[in-house]
């Protein structure tokens, strides 16, 4: 853990512009030259509810939200504020204060807003005694006393804002800067006013005891703070995306809405349909007739995919569908992130189906592998399934700029055009054999395009010959199948030759001790897996994103390499660990789970927990709330 | 050159080009009125300029999906009941591509009665037939969404205890453009309708009345028919929203007594496509988006010079 890092935590209602004002923060702080990490956490309301947005910054590299935070600004629940006093939810106003304060660490800094907050309210939650026994430093102000004296209560926001930067001897250029490109006019202006009042306010009327500052970095190289959402769209947009079709549902509109905000000045394509069966069916239909597609959702909405994914594969129609996961079964907790829809990913529709899975494990990651999946998808002509969830859907982190400065790629693949559809091999009748499994190049048949000259052909989910049509002759049937089934192998060929970093490795390489991820909860081992070895351990780390084809070879060498492993993911029955144990048909005795399934991500303090625990071979169970699956055997 | 030759070839079509050459052979069986349904597009295809090449039939499951089996153009066999939601996709994708829908009334009207519902409502400029027998036929006889009340089948052993669905009132009240409804066994007026709705510029819905000789056999189908058109007892614009829906509600009261009315019911030739909609609000690109895929000198758009927001 780095002593020189601030973790900020504003905390409000839903609907208060926790959201915009953390975002604007961030930039701030990632403009000052530190490296900067988000964390979301919002209820499923619109309006009112415990919402918080955490900014871990820091001058050294940042891939995880940290173990609990040391500053918070509480702006209070102003939704909560109800005139019907027998509403349910009553008087909430005081839980942007309350709800935080277990996480808070020593030392720490607490500023919450007593135009909001009542003192009742605070005496009532023994805040002086708890601050006196944690060493907190508590600064009361009138935030939105302030914030309507110069503008509208709504800016209490900036006033909070302006005491942070004060209370962490923080220079307001940064935050003016954003402030000014943002808004204009009168809004600027006050906004401006409360700002500084808010910062002369703090300057005048208190003294500083807290050691807590904002730290000092620089980075070498201009930086983009973006989420992975965004990362997903930007590789769809590079990897030639330019039709997607999809339904609301968190957290898969993220994506949805920045393509289709993106696409009219691309000349692309957004539709927002009816359901998702439809969704995806759209996005096979574009793809069909020659555009590249996507879809996608989550957990509920992909349940209902499962027939055009089939149809995809069975058609060979090139496809990308992105599944959010959010905790589930059922709509689960909407706003909550999980790991657990690994396997109905992977085995999603009917018969021997076969999907390219990529699970990418962070911000850069979602962009590379989004890319890949295009280029995958219409190489090979078949649905590819970016997997990723909640979390890493809404984590913003700072990304070198100049890693996105690359060319677009938008080849749709193994796509003859009519010159090459002329030497292509057509029955006796003139029909293209769009499925000719006899001249399959890594069991790939180059398809046409519908108004393509010469390429005729029927695309069909039943079995079909070579030209489409329905068939059930059983040696056609086995020759189609094989070639489908095999191109699994073709690709993991290429991904191996080609894309190994597709695995990231961490730690020390001579460990003989493992942790194996996958998915978003990658940045949390790997900062534990650091802390592990700063402490005087020997663990090293692989985070897996090729859930299929499986990296069998990777795999295999990293578990060999060790005496045991901790399989870390977040789900209640070790669903990737599962993976592990079916596809290299071993290991079950060396592997433990390492489980979180609460709606909230991994802190790396619960990864060191959860391998101390392990190691300490006795019947302790972790303090956190996590849970210990022993190997078989054990 | 374009990436698309086949489309807007301008050369005398014959009808046998679209009859795949050797196989497959129709697995309907004899006197299935799907035949009338493929007769009457393999003479209204070329009655309106279109090459095999340039048309994609998309279909759903059942007898009624096999159509683009026996018709030789570009196809897609889909799923139940999903044939709308690609068929509309790929039209948007290549707008020049004339694309029809096609399915059964137990795959389109049950299945994908939403995609339905919403296809007609958004006005897609696609030809959408439905295979209207009043029977699941492929799966061996079971009670259809437009089959009659009372109407016994081994899912529904003592006769439906519901009220058929109304295909015709439920496209024009949904938005469709074009609603017309033909029988096989009336193939003039039939090649005629199909050639109508294919050159009609947004949804055309067409129920196309097509007998089941094996699993409906008791059904008075269609027999004996009016076309409401020539007909002086049923005097309507077939332009007016009000006049139509009367006429259809009507149609589809004594369908079931015996009298089975046929012929163009509604059509709105000033309301735009829904193509046209999504372009006059920008959201369309000028030229077909497939197109561009082939375009040496087309300027791709990146993500990059799109990060200065988040700097």
């Amino acid at each position: 853990m780095s002593d020189d890092e601030l973790i900020w935590r504003i905390a409000g209602g839903s609907g208060d512009g926790i959201d915009s004002t953390s975002q604007n923060f961030a930039k701030a702080l990632m403009r000052s030259g530190l490296d900067v990490f988000t964390h979301r956490h919002y209820p499923s309301r619109i309006r009112g509810g415990h919402t918080y947005v955490e900014i871990r910054a820091a001058a050294d590299e940042v891939q995880s939200r940290g173990d609990g935070y040391n500053f918070l600004l509480s702006l209070g629940d102003s939704f909560a504020r109800n005139p019907q006093e027998e509403a349910y939810y009553g008087n909430e106003e005081i839980k942007p204060l309350s709800e935080n304060l277990d996480e808070l660490r020593e030392g720490g800094i607490i500023v919450y807003d007593e135009g909001l907050i009542s003192e009742e309210d605070v005496e009532a939650i023994n805040l002086e005694e708890r601050a006196e026994e944690n060493d907190w430093h508590v600064f009361p102000m009138d935030l939105r006393g302030l914030a309507k004296e110069h503008g509208r209560e709504v800016m209490r926001n900036t006033a909070g804002v302006g005491v942070t930067a004060a209370l962490l001897d923080m220079d307001l250029e940064h935050i003016e800067n954003l402030m000014s490109d943002a808004m204009s006019d009168d809004i600027l202006e006050a906004n401006l006013e409360i700002l500084h009042e808010a910062y002369e306010t703090v300057n005048e009327e208190y003294e500083f005891e807290h050691d807590l500052r904002v730290p000092t970095g620089e980075h070498e190289t201009e930086q983009a703070l973006l989420s992975g959402s965004n990362a997903i769209a930007y590789g769809a947009i590079d990897g030639g995306c330019r039709f997607i079709a999809g339904y609301p549902m968190t957290p898969w509109t993220d994506v949805f809405t920045i393509l289709t905000q993106n696409f009219p000045e691309m000349g692309g394509i957004s539709e927002q349909v009816e359901d998702e069966i439809a969704a995806a069916a759209l996005a096979v239909g574009a793809s069909h007739a020659g555009v590249k597609a996507m879809s996608g959702s989550s957990g509920g909405g992909f349940a209902l995919m499962s027939e055009p994914l089939g149809l995809a594969e069975m058609t060979e129609t090139p496809l990308v569908l992105v599944e959010s996961m959010r905790a589930g079964p059922s709509t689960g907790l909407p706003t909550k992130p999980e790991q657990a829809d690994l396997e109905f990913v992977l085995y999603t529709s009917q018969g021997d189906s076969s999907r390219v899975v990529f699970a990418p494990g962070n911000i850069e990651e979602a962009y590379e592998q989004t890319r890949l999946a295009f280029d995958i998808a219409w190489e090979y002509q078949i649905p590819t399934i970016i997997i990723y969830d909640q979390k890493l859907s809404g984590e913003n982190k700072n990304v070198d700029v100049e890693f996105f400065d690359r060319e677009p790629e938008p080849g749709l693949g193994s796509t003859l055009t009519e010159e090459e559809l002329k030497e292509a091999a057509h029955d006796v009748s003139g029909k293209f054999k769009r499925f000719n499994y006899e001249d399959a190049e890594n069991n790939v048949a180059p398809r046409s395009l519908p108004g393509q000259k010469g390429g005729r052909y029927l695309a069909t989910g039943n079995e079909h010959s070579p030209v489409g049509h329905i068939e059930e002759d059983p040696d056609n049937r086995v020759a189609q199948m094989t070639r489908r089934v095999e191109k699994l192998e073709s690709i993991r060929e290429e991904l191996d030759e080609e894309h190994p970093s597709n695995q990231t490795y961490f730690g020390d390489e001579t460990a003989d001790y493992g942790i194996i991820t996958w998915g978003s909860s990658h940045g949390a081992v790997a900062e534990a897996v650091e802390r592990l070895n700063d402490d005087g351990h020997s663990v090293k780390g692989i985070t897996v994103s090729d859930m299929m084809p499986f990296p069998e070879q990777e795999v295999t060498e990293f578990i060999e390499s060790v005496d045991e492993a901790m399989v870390v993911e977040m789900n209640a029955t070790a669903q990737f660990r599962g993976l592990i144990q079916k596809e290299l048909g071993r290991f079950g005795e060396k592997l433990t789970s390492l489980l979180k399934y609460n709606g909230n991500p991994f802190e790396p303090a619960e990864v060191v927990e959860g391998y101390e625990v392990n190691l300490a071979e006795d019947d302790r169970e972790p303090t956190a709330q996590v849970r210990i699956e022993p190997a078989a055997g054990d | 050159m374009s990436a698309f030759n086949a489309i807007g070839e301008e050369r005398e079509i014959d009808r046998d080009e679209f009859t795949p050459g050797v196989e497959p052979q129709p697995t309907w069986c004899p006197g299935c009125g799907d035949f009338g349904v493929l007769k009457s597009l393999k003479q209204a295809l070329p009655e309106v300029g279109r090459t095999p090449e340039e048309v994609l039939t998309v279909t759903g499951i059942g007898c009624s999906g096999k159509l683009n089996s026996y018709l030789d153009t570009y196809g897609f066999h889909t799923i139940h009941g999903r044939s709308l939601p690609v068929a509309r996709a790929a039209k948007l994708a290549n707008p020049e591509l004339e694309v029809i829908a096609a399915g059964g009334d137990g795959d389109g009207y049950g299945i994908g009665g939403n995609h339905w519902i919403h296809t007609a409502r958004e006005n897609h400029d696609i030809t959408y037939i439905v295979f209207n027998n009043e029977i699941f036929g492929l799966t061996k006889g079971q009670t259809s969404p437009t089959s009659p009340k009372g109407h016994k089948s081994k899912t529904q052993p003592s006769g439906s205890a519901k009220t058929p669905l109304r295909p015709l009132s439920m496209s024009l009240n949904a938005g469709a453009s074009y609603v017309a409804r033909t029988a096989a066994v009336n193939p003039n007026q039939a090649k005629e309708i199909i050639a109508e709705a294919i050159e009609h510029d947004g949804f055309a819905h067409v129920d196309f009345l097509t007998q089941c000789p094996t699993w409906n056999k008791d059904a008075r189908q269609y027999v004996p028919y009016i076309d409401v058109q020539e007909s002086d007892d049923y005097d309507f614009d077939i332009h007016d929203r009000r006049e139509a829906a009367e006429m259809m509600h009507e149609t589809e009261d004594v369908l079931k007594d015996g009298t089975v009315l046929t012929g163009r019911y509604y059509v709105d030739d000033d309301r735009p496509s829904y193509q046209q909609e999504k372009t006059a609000v920008g959201e369309m690109p000028d030229e077909p988006l497939a197109e561009r895929y082939f375009d040496d000198d087309a300027e791709w758009e990146r993500s990059y010079d799109l990060l200065e927001r988040h700097t």
